[in-house]
């Protein structure tokens, strides 16, 4: 009972220090520790970076200042919600958890509390149906959007027909592991291929008996869908059992330089999605060279500066800040609130004119949100990994996934969610 | 004089069998439920709720379970996630498929439940003993978290094998649910653990709790007096697996919401709930109070003085807190192995004796 009182004095004096200005309060609930460690740092590192961007560029979005709050969750839903509950008091405006765990257990929350959530290509594929999740926007792409393009990208390479095929899904045994079975096994049916599936328990470092499955059965293609050090080993075990690495194709997730690089040369050829562009050539990360790095305010060492992870951290703070700037002119002042927010995220035009004017053209697609689509269009590239000049490239442009299969699934389960949560539609 | 027997008459058995004999104990234990029953709910915010008073409160019932087991039993177990898993799925299990059952009564049965698993993984302890029986119950934790990713049944075939818990009200106040409020929803953990922990208390000092204690000190000389060693070792595994299944339930329902089952009780969770009750104290009530204390909020503390007033990086911090917690229970265990509860029980004796050592 003592350490009860201390920290209650702790606590509270932490609480008083806060200060009472205008500002756009966003919070990061990152993980720099723990078994995902390797690959939550890049993110933050690129959210960060990017607000510091318009701090010091811009002085901050519409004339008010940014301020990232920064709460390491591990990748811990218990630490999620204790992050959550200690910066939602600050005035946050989006969250932007990096963790489908913790996504699920925010949507509630987020939805009671009037804040907007923001899961660029993780969390609840079918919060894209905005009529029924109000406050969770999952563009521009998602988990069963991904599994489409994946194997979208994979007829193509076979001539239009997967008939007879065999692909393996390997899969971290999670909520975001299991995410695309139910799309692949319905592309599975209407395309005849064979699919096996392969989980990985949390945290992936044991993956023998899997790989030993994948050497038996001699699946044609392998996707993955791993995170953090579970993507690295399947790498390695892959280039062991000297499985083409051709035709080995991650999710975006399981795409950063961190999960090729302990396999060395082995790792050649290995393809992962991605949506949006990978590299430094875009005029913006002059600016991000000149204002953060050298300026020495870089959230990280700045080492990751256009890596895979880095980049997709950047544009989630780059689609929250354009989505500040639609709130701002809806609503006519600077300082919006959490629910001014969420009307900007909703009606947020990413085009070729925004993209240039931010100096990322070509970055990522185009897409609008609306009130029913919260998802947006779902378009995925896919990039290889070259060994000998240690980079990503894109090998194809922006593929489309087959909405046809899709759609019904994300109406289904969103359906089931309003009944299980009485819901009533939000969109006129 | 403080903290003496002297002037405090006992008139009956009842009296001088009492929990705390001393009236000192007594009233500052009576203070301490009302500050907590009454006080504090109108002083809490969703962050002392959610972050710090409700897990602390949760986790207690889990180690009072466990501690029921394993300190007043002496059956080792590693299988505490598996069966707080248990106590989630069932009370999800039965909030979806009896949407009019009061919540109060879907924790219990949830306890009732998981007592029932408990008793069929507590079957092997009747032969085997110590690590062997770890071992044993190691694989309950492993053979139920796999059972609860495996079939699609437990999370109602949802897509992510993820369980979210609909809102249900007592009197009135939401409990669960996203818009339940902080009051409500530490209001009904504390009843709860105010309850449970006279359960524990009467149960321990009573006949029951003495055959646990006969086996744990030597089981062939217990069964040599008379106590039989199927029932004592199976109520204890029931029982204790009935408060670890509360704690699963209200863990899952009140305080998180949502949970998958291999990242919210894995291992990990098992180990935690061992570490409280071997830090707090082995056979104590107190010390289960102590170990959850110490697991539960001291990191909640040293986040906040490191990050919130020292304003150090937050990697740095989390960094620091696994080397400061780790320090800690090493000094504890060196300091005092039988656990914070026994620092106590020595303080309470050099008390009453005060200012004469002898």
């Amino acid at each position: 009972m003592k350490l009860t009182k201390l920290a209650a004095y702790a606590v509270a004096g932490a609480m008083l220090a806060s200060p009472v200005m205008a500002e756009l309060v966003f919070p990061s609930l990152s993980y720099r520790t723990g078994p995902y460690a390797a690959n939550g740092t890049p993110v933050a590192d690129g959210f960060a970076d990017y607000m510091t961007l318009l701090n010091e560029r811009d002085g901050g979005i519409g004339g008010v200042m940014t301020n990232v709050i920064e709460c390491e969750t591990g990748y811990s839903t218990e630490k999620g919600v204790e992050c959550y509950e200690a910066t939602k008091g600050e005035g946050a405006l989006i969250y932007e958890p990096l963790s489908t765990g913790i996504t699920y257990q925010l949507i509630p929350k987020t939805t009671a509390d009037d804040i907007p959530m923001l899961t660029t290509g993780y969390g609840r594929t079918s919060a894209a149906d905005g009529n029924v999740f109000s406050h969770t926007f999952n563009f521009p792409a998602n988990y069963w959007t991904g599994a489409s393009v994946g194997i979208n990208y994979l007829l193509s390479e076979n001539g239009g027909s997967l008939e007879g095929k065999k692909i393996a899904l390997l899969y971290h045994n999670s909520a975001y592991g299991k995410e695309p079975i139910r799309t692949l096994e319905a592309l599975a049916e209407k395309h005849g291929f064979d699919l096996t599936l392969l989980p990985v328990d949390h945290p992936g470092q044991e993956q023998k008996s899997q790989w030993l499955q994948i050497r038996r059965e001699r699946p044609d293609y392998v996707l993955m869908w791993g995170w953090g050090v579970m993507n690295q080993v399947a790498i390695q075990e892959a280039s062991n059992i000297r499985f083409d690495m051709n035709n080995f194709i991650g999710i975006w997730w399981s795409g950063s330089e961190n999960d090729v690089a302990p396999a060395g040369d082995a790792a050649d050829g290995y393809k992962a999605l991605t949506f949006h562009a990978v590299g430094t050539d875009f005029p913006m990360f002059d600016d991000m060279q000149k204002y953060v790095v050298d300026a020495g305010l870089a959230s990280g060492t700045g080492e990751h500066v256009g890596t895979v992870l880095y980049n997709r951290g950047m544009y989630g703070a780059m689609l929250a800040a354009e989505a500040v700037k639609v709130a701002q002119e809806m609503h006519g002042t600077a300082d919006i609130t959490a629910s001014m927010m969420r009307d900007g995220l909703e009606n947020l035009v990413i085009s070729d004119e925004t993209m240039a004017a931010i100096g990322l053209q070509g970055f990522a697609p185009n897409f609008t949100v609306t009130c029913q689509n919260h998802g947006g269009p779902g378009l995925g590239a896919v990039q290889q990994w070259d060994a000998a000049s240690q980079s990503w490239s894109l090998i194809t442009d922006f593929i489309a996934p087959d909405m046809d299969v899709i759609q019904p699934l994300i109406d289904a389960d969103s359906a089931a969610y309003a009944a299980e949560n009485n819901i009533e539609p939000q969109c006129n | 004089m403080l903290y003496r027997e002297a002037g405090d008459y006992k008139k009956t058995y009842a009296e001088d069998s009492q929990t705390f004999p001393l009236k000192l104990d007594r009233w500052s234990y009576y203070s301490i439920v009302f500050l907590a029953l009454v006080a504090v709910p109108f002083v809490i915010n969703d962050y002392w709720a959610s972050a710090v008073l409700i897990p602390f409160l949760i986790w207690s019932i889990a180690s009072l379970g466990l501690n029921i087991l394993t300190g007043y039993c002496g059956q080792v177990s590693l299988g505490t996630g598996g069966f707080m898993a248990v106590g989630a799925y069932a009370s999800y299990k039965l909030m979806t498929s009896f949407p009019d059952l009061n919540i109060l009564i879907i924790v219990l049965l949830s306890g009732a439940i998981t007592a029932g698993v408990g008793v069929i993984f507590g079957l092997p302890s009747l032969r085997i003993k110590g690590f062997y029986l770890a071992v044993a119950t190691l694989a309950a934790q492993f053979f139920l978290v796999w059972l609860f990713n495996k079939f699609e049944w437990f999370y109602n075939y949802s897509a992510s094998g993820q369980i979210s818990t609909p809102t249900r009200s007592m009197f009135g106040y939401e409990v669960t649910g996203p818009t339940a409020s902080a009051e409500a929803k530490y209001i009904f953990c504390l009843v709860l653990v105010i309850g449970l922990a006279w359960v524990a208390r009467n149960l321990t000092r009573g006949r029951i709790g003495r055959s646990w204690m006969a086996i744990r000190d030597m089981d062939i000389a217990a069964e040599i007096i008379g106590v039989n060693p199927l029932k004592t070792k199976l109520t204890a595994f029931a029982i204790s697996s009935f408060f670890i299944g509360v704690s699963g339930a209200l863990f899952f329902a009140v305080y998180l919401g949502a949970v998958e089952v291999g990242e919210a009780f894995g291992i990990q969770k098992s180990f935690l709930v061992l570490f409280m009750i071997i830090i707090g104290g082995l056979g104590s009530i107190l010390g289960s109070f102590i170990g959850a204390a110490f697991l539960v909020l001291l990191p909640v503390l040293l986040k906040n003085i490191m990050v919130g007033m020292l304003g150090w990086p937050i990697d740095l911090a989390a960094h620091i807190e696994l080397v400061l917690i780790g320090f800690l229970i090493m000094l504890t265990l060196v300091l005092e192995p039988h656990g914070v509860a026994q620092l106590w029980r020595v303080t309470k004796q050099k008390l009453r004796l005060w200012p004469f050592p002898h």
